[in-house]
């Protein structure tokens, strides 16, 4: 619909993020919906994702790495050193507060330590040529595999906060996994030596072609021409033939390039989508279930409470942090200033309500829907209030103020559009379909 | 002399800045620790509801000036704050009776509610960004400072300065003075002791005859009066910017829960143990090191724990930790 209003183009894009935030949905889905555990975190895994993108596809920086980094390793192996120090109190002393405190001990002096120890390093890559560098850079490996990586990374992460958070109660988890998410962005933004911080990485590389080869390329000409020829059979001149011929393949180029992308998404979106309703309807799904509607019965029946809800929280993370690395690669460039919750974190649940939550096919169908309002809400709003203000002259000041004010409906149109839901459909438009007898 | 010159640098950089944030910090605390003890939800629209009651006080504020009326060497805005304040409270109470109170008569669980008040943050950044615009505004008239930095130091003859802003004296006042008010009606009045009783224990305060339609409107009247001043300050002392107000949100609830959720006295102190973490985790000592040093031990770097880009990721760090070893917060609050 948009590509016949607008252009192939824009719907093509509006599509390919419509995808992105399926994947983002369907991760989201799978720990709100299968397991009832609350995530307020998506943005922080949503950007652990973006920097595997980064730290897999740039090329490494040599001079960085003669600069500094021996200081980074040292300190890499510092952390891990005390990690296990812990690990190795946690394991051979009894529970106490000397115990307590003592760790805490190690922690502070480990900190500042490793501050000290790491902070010439960090000066100096930082001082390599910080315009266009600045940091150690990646492995230089194909982008696609950072989908991986990145869904490691997440998932790490969520390990680390599972261990930590999963036992509060439902709103304190949200507020804990909210400010988690806060603290990650903070240092992404913030370690210029790791992923150059609020300078951004731009010029990432991509899987698919780029449009200025692709327009000098032989056989995909011929294949704009052969599209385009009927349209080009008009023109007579030979000359303007060849200009008309030239911007169709300008415009061609550009959504070829996107349509490489969406078929990449869209074989990730369909693996996704067989997996995890494998999952729902297999054992481990229904004991999921068991688990979310009644801990304590499930517990009784001798299921591992804890350790599945920390397993799909793990499982839901890495997924988020795949759809991350794709929506880095899509873009071709990290920019941590953008990650902020209300267009990773809240967005998304809104799309997971609305979509129906426990229902996969309700988590792509809430990412596309919400995906495309948001998008599309702008247009929406200025046709609406043009509508219903045509009687009133172009320079009435409400009139001006609000047509101004046209990119912010978004926020009404979702806020309604959330409050709706859950007061008339509050499992969503596809609800879940299993019923427990 | 170079240990006063130490105190006052201490006294200007970290004790009052210190001060002012615990301040308005607070007053948003007590908002959401209100509204999570007696209507029993986490509220995310905290930040906007401030920011929506701000934007009514700017309007007020810029047509109390386009009238000409001024408090002369106070902000204008203290005398919009009151108009301010009904538009908060009626927008809570119309949001109240079309959204939350559905989920009240079901008896809906915290987690559906808190999901509900996102749809309302959603609504309120939308209606704040359409009236008032996403822009930085600035709405503070009036005189200054109350005692500048250069003035004390000729008064004085010490080497440090200290600036004394008159909004962070409002500020520090105001909430000393509605904070101790607060406390006042809720330990002293009946409503106040009504509305304790309902938060303890819902079914026996209302065994006990306590009207709960006149406990939850009490509780949105309080919770106007102070998310409007709240964010007013705020406003005075930096500047309005319906973004900030939204972020505001996450160090607020990390003072309430760090204070201990559903106690007022607890959010209190919470929002000051957030605000002098914040500032002196982050404050560069190597000034005040040279004050109080002998010149041969003076230090070389910065001696900042950590840089203030990590500002706001140490009250969450603080808040997680409490989270974990105290998940009731320092004062007990609402057991989980």
């Amino acid at each position: 619909m948009v590509g016949i209003f607008q252009s192939w183009n824009i719907a093509l894009s509006i599509f390919n993020l419509c995808l992105i935030s399926a994947v983002m949905t369907m991760g989201a889905n799978i720990q709100w919906g299968y397991a009832g555990l609350i995530n307020f975190g998506i943005m922080g895994y949503t950007a652990l994702g973006g920097l595997a993108a980064v730290l897999i596809s740039v090329d490494p920086v040599q001079e960085a790495w003669r600069a500094g980094g021996f200081d980074i390793l040292m300190s890499l192996w510092l952390i891990v050193v005390m990690v296990l120090v812990i690990r190795f109190i946690l394991k051979r002393f009894e529970k106490s507060k000397i115990r307590t405190y003592s760790i805490a001990a190690i922690i502070i002096s480990g900190i500042l330590l490793i501050r000290f120890s790491a902070e010439p390093g960090i000066e100096a890559i930082e001082a390599v040529d910080p315009a266009k560098t600045g940091f150690l850079g990646g492995f230089g490996l194909p982008i696609v595999f950072s989908w991986i990586v990145g869904a490691l990374f997440a998932g790490g992460l969520a390990f680390i906060v599972g261990k930590v958070a999963l036992g509060l109660r439902a709103d304190y988890l949200a507020i804990a996994t909210l400010l988690i998410s806060e603290i990650v962005i903070a240092i992404i933004k913030h370690e210029d030596w790791l992923t150059r911080g609020v300078k951004n990485v731009i010029g990432l590389k991509r899987p698919a072609p780029y449009e200025v080869d692709l327009q000098t390329t032989d056989w995909f000409i011929k294949l704009v021409e052969k599209f385009n020829s009927g349209k080009l059979s008009v023109i007579e001149n030979l000359a303007d033939r060849e200009a008309a011929l030239n911007q169709l393949v300008i415009e061609g180029s550009s959504v070829f390039v996107k349509l490489c992308y969406s078929g990449l998404f869209l074989v990730v979106v369909i693996i996704l989508l067989i997996l995890t309703q494998k999952a729902l309807y297999s054992p481990w799904g229904r004991m999921m279930r068991a688990i979310r509607d009644n801990e304590e019965a499930a517990n009784a029946m001798g299921k591992n409470v804890v350790k599945q809800h920390l397993l799909i929280f793990i499982l839901g993370s890495a997924i988020v942090g795949i759809a991350g690395a794709m929506l880095v690669t899509q873009d071709g460039l990290f920019t941590p200033g953008s990650y902020r919750p209300m267009r990773y974190t809240f967005l998304i649940w809104v799309m997971v309500i609305v979509g129906g939550s426990g229902n996969n096919f309700g988590a792509i169908l809430g990412g596309f829907v919400v995906w495309f309002l948001w998008i599309e809400a702008a247009p929406i709003s200025l046709f609406l209030i043009n509508f219903f203000t045509a009687g009133i002259p172009e320079t009435n000041a409400l009139k001006a103020h609000l047509i101004e004010s046209v990119p912010y409906f978004r926020f009404l149109l979702m806020g309604l559009g959330l409050l709706f839901i859950m007061r008339y459909r509050p499992k969503g438009i596809l609800p879940e379909k299993i019923e427990i007898k | 002399m170079d240990f006063i010159n130490a105190i006052i640098l201490l006294l200007n950089y970290i004790f009052i800045p210190g001060l002012t944030y615990g301040s308005q910090l607070d007053l948003g605390a007590i908002f959401v620790t209100l509204i999570y003890g007696i209507l029993r939800f986490a509220n995310f629209a905290t930040g906007d509801m401030m920011s929506f009651g701000t934007m009514m006080t700017i309007l007020f504020t810029w047509y109390f000036q386009s009238l000409g009326i001024s408090l002369g060497v106070l902000p204008t805005a203290l005398l919009a704050i009151p108009f301010g304040i009904f538009f908060m409270i009626l927008y809570m109470l119309t949001i109240d009776k079309f959204v939350f109170k559905y989920y009240r008569t079901q008896k809906s669980p915290p987690v559906q509610f808190a999901m509900v008040s996102i749809g309302v943050m959603f609504v309120t950044q939308a209606v704040v960004r359409i009236i008032i615009g996403p822009g930085d505004r600035r709405f503070f008239d009036g005189e200054k400072f109350i005692i500048k930095a250069r003035e004390f130091k000729e008064m004085t003859g010490l080497n440090e300065g200290l600036a004394l802003k008159s909004t962070q004296v409002i500020t520090i006042f105001v909430t000393i003075i509605l904070v101790s008010l607060l406390f006042w009606f809720l330990n002293k009045t009946k409503t106040g002791k009504s509305m304790k009783a309902y938060s303890d224990n819902e079914d026996l305060a209302l065994l006990s005859g306590i009207d709960p339609k006149k406990i939850v409107l009490v509780t949105w009247v309080i919770a106007g009066i102070l998310a409007t001043i709240g964010g007013a300050l705020y406003g005075l002392d930096k500047s309005f910017k319906p973004f900030t107000y939204f972020n505001n949100m996450l160090p607020i609830f990390a003072a309430a829960i760090v204070g201990g959720i559903g106690n007022p006295f607890g959010a209190f102190l919470g929002g000051y143990v957030i605000a002098f973490s914040e500032i002196l985790l982050t404050y560069a000592y190597k000034k005040f090191f040279m004050y109080i040093l002998p010149e041969s031990m003076e230090p070389e770097g910065l001696v900042q724990l950590l840089s203030t880009d990590y500002k706001f990721a140490v009250s969450f760090s603080i808040l997680v930790i409490v989270l974990l070893y105290r998940p009731s917060g320092i004062f007990k609050g609402k057991v989980l």
